[in-house]
């Protein structure tokens, strides 16, 4: 396995600039082209120990492309790789206004449930979606732009309750629709 | 002066010299064995000409084995040591196993995993495949003229942890190497993507005998990769005879079977079914150990009736499976059909009009599978070809997690992550001084542990003493490519270092109560409606089994006509405690009680009047 350095972060292990807005595509392809190498599939003739560092590499190749392919869990890697830290477990001050639209998606979401209302719930989704979606365009603004790596934090904060607010949505569509 | 030759790595060192490998598709109703043989992928047909074996093994008093046709043949005049669908029961305890109550078997409950009791003694669902898996090997290398280096064996996508490593134990113990497990659905996309060149989305619909998978996959140029999977590892085409076998049961009026008359009666269910694919009614035509006979025609009509809620239960995970690829219906470029039991009319109609488009037939639902493993048991051999330079990347179909306080699950690893993939955890003590800490290793969606399944659990011990909260415990989970996981548990903030690896298996989990549930989705109504089910289950069976001892003692006390009127009720309560239906059983319930008032009265009269007997007519104030 030329040419390949096990302890290259994910960016450069793909080939991609350190940045947030990254080229989905490319990374998709250089994933592919990655795994083509290192899956343990092509090694399993191999000797043990091949084996058992294809394993190692596949599983490295993985992680490091669900990281990047993930907007907000790339935004914390790169933060961090950046060496700022987002606070993400000891900080859980935010903003009122955000803190109030929340608690009042989370009832609508709680009241559609209860109902077994999935068109409500779907369009609490849609809604949260794109509001997600104009959050992550800040998000890169914020790292890439303006390196304003405070407020990306503040930002990476706020995503990950959405993001979860999003994972209840989605479980309580399951539920509806089951 | 010869040249040494010096192979590129991946290419066989001998262009001549071929290993012999297979694919063998281990099912729950049949099993295959299939081969590359110059470039086409081949099923290996036994002495006869046939391709499928039954996964039937019939264990004879004398010591003899019989496998396949033979031990089938035998099935319904030896139940008890002739073993069908042994799958069902790989990785699973008595309270996974739908309808076991009607199994013919004597069931041991062992430690994680039923065993059977048999003419050869006992026999872990294990051997039992193992003894299949024997047959085809001896078939393949009777076939091939060698050795076999190595084999791929696939299993049910949807398949977990416990009943991967039965699949895998099951395999060694029949002398084999496995090269992979492989998923079922995953098999078959290579078998079709590669003979068809195909490009862009598609979906496997996999409905076998016994178990249900649906997989999203991506094709692209040469990569399969898998996007997302669901399933149901106890629902195929076995259910759908149970419901034809409690038709006829109801349809006929019967009483309580024999064993014998239980068997005779699946198989006729069975063969209905597999008429019912090619025409519109199915003659139904049985003569009972007691002589009684039983004349029924099963029409498509009532067939999709009955096995209506079957369907719908096939379009839960596929739903669940689009969403969690982030697609449509309308993004499926095609849909693969695979396994004998989508060439039910009502399948391939509920799929074509879920998917809106015509599902894809054109492979042979039973050997697609089998074809598929042998593609990728010659490539992971090193037989490798120009053109054959295409990549697999599959996923675990179920979320790998931890217990926490409170017997919630932490999740490590969620569902549809690409394996192989590892992930960590840091924990840390809750006591001062604490110097061991339980892990708990399950797997499921559902958030309370108590609704998971139970992978393992090991304690790792001599953690330095600390304050509470100090330690720093690294829990870390690797799945690799066959989906099996192993886990590892390090302490890390002092020099000390204490280490300990687990692999999950069946035999190590002292704790299986936690069932997981077969829908993996947590939502309160339906285990509020489950925990009815099961009471309802329960008292239905309390019922039966007082009027049976009631008859028992009392039966002079009816007339015929009133005992066959109970009989029938208790039929069909019988009949209603198999399915899912709570109102069906409460009905039953009712009806059996209803029907009992009088015989429960005349019981009471006569015990009272027994009771009287031995006193004396002024004792009990009656009037003389």
């Amino acid at each position: 396995m030329t040419g390949l350095d096990f302890t290259a972060d994910h960016f450069a292990l793909f080939g991609l600039a350190r940045a947030q807005g990254i080229d989905l595509p490319a990374l998709d392809l250089r994933f592919r082209e990655l795994q083509a190498q290192v899956h343990p599939d092509k090694h399993a003739h191999a000797s043990d120990s091949d084996q058992r560092l294809s394993m190692q590499w596949a599983t490295r190749v993985n992680e490091a492309y669900q990281t990047l392919k993930n907007p907000l869990a790339r935004a914390r890697y790169l933060l961090h790789l950046l060496g700022h830290d987002a606070q993400v477990e000891s900080n859980t001050s935010m903003p009122m206004e955000f803190l109030v639209a929340q608690m009042e998606l989370r009832e609508a979401v709680a009241d559609a449930k209860v109902g077994a209302d999935d068109a409500a719930l779907d369009d609490l989704r849609r809604k949260l979606v794109a509001e997600m979606k104009q959050d992550y365009q800040r998000l890169q603004s914020l790292i890439d732009a303006e390196t304003d790596y405070v407020g990306a934090s503040g930002l990476v904060r706020q995503l990950m309750f959405q993001e979860k607010l999003l994972q209840e949505i989605d479980d309580a569509l399951e539920a509806v629709l089951a | 002066m010869a040249l040494l030759q010096i192979a590129e790595p991946g290419e066989s060192a001998a262009p001549h010299e071929h290993r012999l490998a297979v694919g063998i598709d281990l099912g729950t109703t049949n099993s295959l064995v299939a081969t590359v043989r110059s470039g086409m992928s081949v099923v290996l047909n036994d002495e006869r000409g046939r391709p499928l074996l039954p996964s039937i093994v019939r264990y004879l008093a004398n010591g003899e084995i019989e496998v396949g046709f033979s031990a089938q043949a035998h099935q319904a005049s030896d139940p008890r040591n002739t073993i069908v669908s042994a799958k069902r029961f790989m990785g699973r305890g008595r309270k996974d196993i739908a309808h076991i109550e009607m199994l013919p078997y004597d069931f041991i409950d062992a430690e994680g995993m039923v065993k059977l009791k048999t003419a050869q003694g006992i026999k872990s669902p294990v051997e039992v495949s193992a003894e299949v898996l024997k047959a085809l090997r001896v078939r393949a290398e009777a076939s091939l003229g060698g050795e076999l280096t190595g084999v791929v064996i696939t299993v049910p996508a949807y398949f977990d942890d416990a009943q991967r490593q039965a699949t895998k134990d099951a395999a060694r113990l029949a002398g084999l190497n496995v090269l992979r497990l492989l998923n079922e659905p995953t098999a078959a996309a290579i078998a079709y993507g590669l003979d068809n060149g195909a490009e862009g989305v598609y979906a496997v619909f996999d409905l076998g005998g016994g178990t249900f998978d649906i997989s999203i996959l991506r094709l692209s140029k040469g990569v399969f990769e898998v996007m997302a999977t669901g399933g149901d590892s106890a629902l195929g085409g076995d259910d759908f005879d149970h419901r034809v076998f409690c038709w006829i049961i109801e349809q006929a009026g019967l009483k309580p079977l024999s064993p014998h008359d239980v068997r005779l009666l699946q198989v006729r269910a069975r063969e209905a079914k597999e008429y019912l694919s090619q025409h519109s009614e199915a003659p139904i035509t049985v003569k009972l150990g007691s002589g009684e006979y039983v004349d029924l025609t099963l029409t498509t009509d009532i067939f999709a009736e009955i096995t209506r809620t079957l369907v719908q239960k096939t379009l839960v995970p596929t739903r669940k499976a689009l969403r969690d690829a982030g697609l449509a219906p309308e993004d499926i470029k095609g849909v693969v059909m695979v396994g004998g039991s989508t060439r039910m009319p009502q399948i391939q109609h509920a799929v074509g009009e879920f998917f809106r488009q015509e599902p894809l037939n054109n492979l042979d639902p039973d050997k697609v599978v089998a074809l598929g493993a042998a593609i990728q048991a010659n490539l992971l051999a090193g037989n490798r070809a120009a053109g054959d330079d295409w990549l697999l990347l599959d996923v675990i179909p179920l979320s790998l997690g931890l217990e926490t306080m409170g017997g919630l699950v932490e999740k490590v690893i969620p569902r549809n992550s690409t394996i192989p993939i590892a992930r960590a955890q840091e924990f840390t003590t809750y006591k001062d001084g604490q110097t061991a800490l339980a892990v708990h290793v399950v797997q499921g969606e559902r958030e309370l542990v108590s609704d998971c399944r139970s992978l393992a659990r090991f304690e790792l011990r001599g953690i330095p003493p600390m304050v509470a909260g100090a330690a720093r415990i690294r829990v870390s989970f690797q799945v690799d490519a066959d989906g099996l996981l192993s886990v590892t548990a390090r302490e890390q903030t002092t020099g000390h270092e204490a280490r300990i690896e687990v692999k999950p298996s069946y035999g190590l989990s002292d704790d299986e109560i936690a069932a997981m549930l077969k829908d993996s989705f947590s939502h309160a109504s339906d285990d509020a409606f489950r925990r009815a089910l099961r009471e309802a289950q329960v008292e239905a069976q309390r019922l039966i089994e007082a009027v049976a001892s009631a008859l028992k003692e009392d039966a002079e006390l009816l007339s015929t006509q009133e005992r066959t009127q109970i009989d029938n009720a208790i039929v069909r309560l019988q009949a209603a405690v198999m399915g899912d239906d709570r109102r069906a059983i409460d009905q039953a319930m009712d009806a059996l009680s209803k029907g009992t008032n009088e015989f429960a009265a005349r019981r009471m009269n006569k015990s009272v009047s027994k009771a009287l007997s031995g006193k004396k007519i002024d004792e009990v104030g009656l009037d003389a």
